[in-house]
């Protein structure tokens, strides 16, 4: 437990002359980026990555891709994504990698690829940058599961290709990436013919494959790309994406780190080990900030309103991977909350702009992300804090708030007390999984609470205010706070960290249910249920068994 | 009172001029707490002096101060005792570690919840006692009565103080609620059963002062074990004060049973009812009503809440550090009664999970020493009767023996062996209404009610003839 960040080893930086598993190629409106995993460069030295199969350094650089098309490359309008290897698309994620890696990290491991596939599917639905998959060889597990995070599925019909969810015959796990939704919510696969689908091992290929619904269309090799070029032009056509840049390169990320403290530009992660406690400081913009898309684009990836969105999202990658013991995440704000409200009119006033979009469902995703984060999530709402707009998303997704009630008494020169600014980014710049607002989440049911709360849009609420709207959870003053909050870090880090993040996952999403809430919520729970049960992990288990010749032995009671 | 009033007037050792956080707690609280008083502390003598010992300090001299003073001028202050330096914790879980100045997080609810029972039985007692001023057997003992009464008033302040000190909010609204529940309301009663029974006469007094402070004892001295140090250092300056209500009640009991002896001797009877004395027997059966209930607040021989406290370092043995063991008691063992269809024997449970009744084995071996005492009396007199401690199992609600009847002498019986033996094992009607013939108000310094014999000596060197209450 006494190690510091810097010993740890999973880093989410990376960019395309870095890759050892992708082939990025942009070509006018189209991207192809082509999966041809090197089996030896796998994250641990104990498995091969064959035949396209992936661990998470796959899935970092997929994701890094994701958000390189569509920053850097405003003129890609479809993205191609298929196989480098002959006769195999992807053959999902590496058995021996599961099979030797702890539970924390399958399920950490499982998360972060669902959320890339949302990436995908983000980038289709809102980008106007649409993902079709290529499938040029046969595509198994997650490699199927990665073609149904695109818009389109071609299969090349070779008489041998087919896509498989092999998981529950082989390994005695479900296809984990979002694949018995997808193919149900999405593909809408009639039900008994997925049950007869994700329990066939050699899966189903070409004709039948379309008739099920499984793939939109099949092709003999010697016309597979016409195919796909056919498709890709149709589909260029209906973007509204521009035809030329300049793009906005997304340079790496600064960190610094000194003991238990990680450095960023606008962001600050400090950690409390004997809590479990890690801080999150972010600070407003301290210099003026673009106001028009010309200038984003001139301040490119120093602009706050991106830097901070991205050193968000790395810090909060880092902890998950790396921190797991650290189960409380406070959050904390410095700065002017002018100067925020300010930043984040940008992307009120430009919003059709495709970088301005960019940003906007860039920030969705990283605050969804944090949703969906396995740890405590608190804000502290202290003076000189500024929760506002984009950054008050932060009290909104906190599981509890703190708000300091009047100023600190004995400070010879009192502060101004601490305020929460709503603005319009809080009416609906960023849906939660549940397709929600943090605030409609927030009053779920309650219309006359949420109204009451739409209403104070603008205006500097102080804690007694904040508490009438009902947007903080508690509001001690000077004399109470440093009690009330560190009993709370406390008491928070004495309970089993399983039951509570059982229960902020319960808490978090109410309301309807959608195609991301099922992924999160039925499949990764029934999956991380599977990952403890000894039919699938123990000594005889499936996962230990594969391969070996012989058979798994199951517990054959239904639970 | 302002805040100012209150640093000033509130006797203490807390550094309560500096501290704002508490003076905003107190301020709130305080007035409160005196419409309390007014409206469930004793019902008469209001605003009479009363020659009161008022704590100051914690040192010897602040301590013993003595005055006349009306009770709701009464300076009820917050006292720890003097911190012992580098005090480790002894037992438990956290055993060595450094006591807690503050209280971990990961037992706030723990310690509010003992903390906050603890505190509902002080104002408790007093609102049980509110009627016996009308019925003092002389101005001493009406001075007893008072002085009892302050001090359980100041331990609720011991322990409200406890919680507006280190429980935030939540500690200041469970402050207002220990005045807000009052025994014997039936809608918002006190935690604790035994704090729900009114104490209608003086002998249920001295007996309650005995028993039942007494078990307020051995919770204190088991607190002041606790790893959070302001509540040890508490408990400690409160146990002085304990002492005292147990001097009451074992000089009250040993008066009456004085005054009987010599009212035998005067009519050559056993039976001295007719002439306005309690008999033998009588005493008997309060004892041993008062020391069964008293021995429910103990609670079950096994509990895991005991052993979570006192893993948890919350709460230790009576006399924790001069015990010759491991101070964690996951593997020794211990036998602890059990009554069953066949009869009471035992079984055995680890220690740690009996430490409710190693508690109780260590009061109920407390409790014989006082009757020793009045035993050598009646020795003395020359008469052939004892008084006894009734079987642990005897009148018991709570625990294994809370669906058996078993006699004083510990047989295990049935119910019609029960009804019968009753009315010869704890106070019938009868007995109760001779008690209450006899309650009579005595106010003439230097004077005493006939049913009970003068104490040997007065308070703080003063004769029995001073004006201990002023009227
Ligand atoms: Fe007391
Ligand atoms: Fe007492």
């Amino acid at each position: 437990m006494g190690h510091t960040v810097s010993d740890l080893a999973i880093s989410f930086e990376t960019s395309p002359p870095q890759y050892r598993h992708w082939d990025l190629e942009i070509d006018g409106a189209r991207a192809t980026l082509t999966m041809n995993v090197d089996p030896t460069a796998g994250l641990r030295d104990d498995y091969e990555l064959k035949t396209n199969s992936y661990d998470l350094g796959v899935d970092i650089e997929l994701y890094d891709a994701t958000q390189r098309l569509r920053f850097e490359h405003p003129e890609v309008k479809v993205v191609v994504v298929t196989g480098g290897l002959e006769r195999i698309f992807c053959a999902g994620a590496n058995i021996q990698m599961l099979a030797g890696a702890s539970h924390e990290h399958k399920v950490n491991f499982c998360k972060f690829t669902n959320e890339t596939r949302n990436c995908i599917e983000d980038a289709t639905a809102n980008s106007s940058q649409v993902w079709i998959a290529a499938v040029n060889g046969t595509a198994a597990g997650g490699g199927y599961e990665l073609a149904l995070a695109c818009d389109e599925i071609l299969l090349v019909d070779d008489r041998a290709s087919s896509v498989s969810l092999p998981e529950i015959p082989l390994l005695a796990v479900l296809p984990g990436t979002g694949g018995l939704t997808r193919v149900v919510e999405k593909r809408r696969v009639r039900r008994d013919l997925a049950d007869a689908f994700a329990t066939r091992t050699e899966g189903i290929r070409g004709r039948q494959a379309v008739e099920w619904g499984l793939v939109d269309e099949t092709a003999p090799l010697s016309s597979f790309s016409e195919l796909v070029e056919g498709r890709v032009a149709a589909r260029a056509a209906e973007s509204d994406r521009p035809d030329h840049g300049p793009g906005l390169g997304l340079d790496p990320i600064e960190r610094t780190d000194e003991g238990d403290t990680i450095g960023y530009s606008a962001v600050t992660v400090s950690i409390d080990r004997r809590t479990g406690t890690a801080t999150f400081t972010i600070a407003a913009p301290d210099s003026p900030q673009p106001a028009t898309p010309g200038e984003l684009i001139e301040a490119g990836a120093g602009a706050w309103i991106l830097r901070c969105a991205r050193e968000l999202d790395a810090a909060i990658l880092h902890l998950r991977f790396n921190e797991t013991a650290v189960g409380t995440w406070v959050f904390r704000t410095e700065g002017d909350p002018d100067a925020v409200a300010a930043a984040e009119q940008l992307l009120a006033d430009h919003r059709d702009h495709w970088l301005v979009r960019e940003i906007r469902l860039y920030w969705a995703r990283t605050l969804k992300r944090l949703d969906l984060s396995a740890r405590s999530l608190m804000t502290l709402i202290e003076p000189g804090s500024c929760f506002a707009g984009i950054l008050a998303e932060l009290v909104l997704a906190a599981d509890r708030s703190f708000m300091l009630d009047g100023t600190w008494e004995d400070l010879d020169d009192p502060p101004e007390p601490a305020t929460i600014r709503l603005t319009g980014a809080n009416l609906g710049w960023f849906a939660m999984s549940n397709g929600l607002s943090r605030l409609e989440t927030r009053f779920w049911g309650r219309p006359a609470a949420l109204a009451a709360a739409q209403a104070a849009v603008g205006a500097d609420l102080e804690a007694p205010d904040a508490a009438g709207a009902e947007l903080v959870t508690f509001t001690p003053d000077d004399l109470d706070w440093d009690d009330e909050v560190r009993l709370a870090l406390e008491e928070r880090n004495s309970f089993s960290p399983d039951a509570l993040t059982a229960m902020e996952a319960n808490y978090r999403f109410v309301g309807p249910e959608t195609p991301e809430t099922k992924i999160f919520s039925r499949l990764s729970a029934w999956q991380n249920w599977i990952f403890q049960r000894p039919n699938a992990v123990g000594p005889n288990g499936a996962l230990q068994r594969f391969g070996s010749g012989s058979r798994p032995d199951f517990d054959t009671r239904r639970v | 009172m302002s805040i100012v009033d209150i640093s000033a007037k509130i006797p203490n050792n807390v550094n309560l001029a500096d501290d704002r956080r508490l003076q905003r707690a107190l301020e709130g609280w305080q007035p409160k707490f005196v419409r309390w008083w007014e409206e469930l502390g004793p019902v008469a003598f209001k605003r009479s002096p009363v020659f009161l010992r008022t704590a100051i300090d914690v040192g010897r001299d602040g301590w013993a101060h003595f005055d006349h003073v009306e009770m709701p001028e009464y300076r009820w202050g917050i006292f720890l005792a003097e911190p012992e330096p580098d005090r480790k914790i002894a037992f438990g879980d956290h055993k060595g570690d450094d006591a807690w100045q503050e209280i971990p997080g990961e037992y706030r609810a723990d310690l509010q919840r003992l903390i906050v029972v603890q505190g509902d039985t002080e104002p408790a007692s007093v609102e049980q006692q509110r009627q016996l001023c009308l019925t003092a057997p002389s101005l001493y003992d009406l001075r007893n009565l008072f002085q009892v009464n302050v001090e359980e008033g100041r331990h609720l302040w011991a322990m409200v103080y406890l919680l507006h000190r280190y429980f935030g909010r939540a500690g200041r609204d469970e402050a207002d609620e220990m005045l807000e529940r009052h025994s014997g309301d039936a809608d918002n009663p006190r935690i604790l059963g035994a704090f729900n029974e009114d104490t209608p006469d003086w002998l249920s007094f001295f007996m309650f002062t005995y028993f039942t402070d007494r078990d307020g004892k051995y919770q204190l001295a088991s607190l002041r074990e606790s790893g959070f140090d302001p509540l040890s250092r508490t408990c400690d300056f409160m146990l002085k004060e304990e002492a005292h209500h147990m001097f009451v009640g074992a000089t009250g009991v040993g008066r009456v049973v004085q005054r009987t002896l010599e009212l035998m001797n005067e009519h050559d009877s056993d039976d001295v009812h007719p002439h306005g004395g309690l008999n033998l027997d009588l005493i008997q059966r309060y004892l041993n009503f008062h020391c069964s209930v008293s021995l429910d607040l103990f609670g079950a021989e096994t509990s895991t809440n005991a052993a979570n406290y006192f893993a948890a370092g919350l709460k230790g043995r009576f006399g924790e550090e001069r015990r010759d063991d491991d101070h964690v008691l996951r593997d020794a063992s211990r036998l602890v009664p059990e009554a069953t269809e066949a009869g009471i024997g035992t079984r055995e449970v680890t220690q740690l999970a009996a430490l409710n009744e190693t508690l109780r084995e260590d009061y109920t071996e407390d409790c014989q020493k006082g009757l020793d005492r009045w035993n050598r009396t009646i020795a003395e007199a020359g008469v052939d009767f004892a008084l006894r401690l009734p079987h642990i199992g005897f009148n018991r609600n709570v625990g294994t023996f809370r669906d058996h009847h078993v006699s004083p002498d510990g047989r295990l019986i049935d119910e019609a062996q029960w009804h019968a033996g009753a009315a010869d094992w704890l106070p019938s009607d009868d007995d109760k209404a001779h008690v209450t013939s006899l309650q009579v108000s005595v106010t003439e310094p230097g004077k005493m009610a006939g049913w009970v014999a003068p104490p040997a000596t007065g308070i703080n060197r003063k004769p029995l003839e001073f004006d201990y209450v002023r009227l």
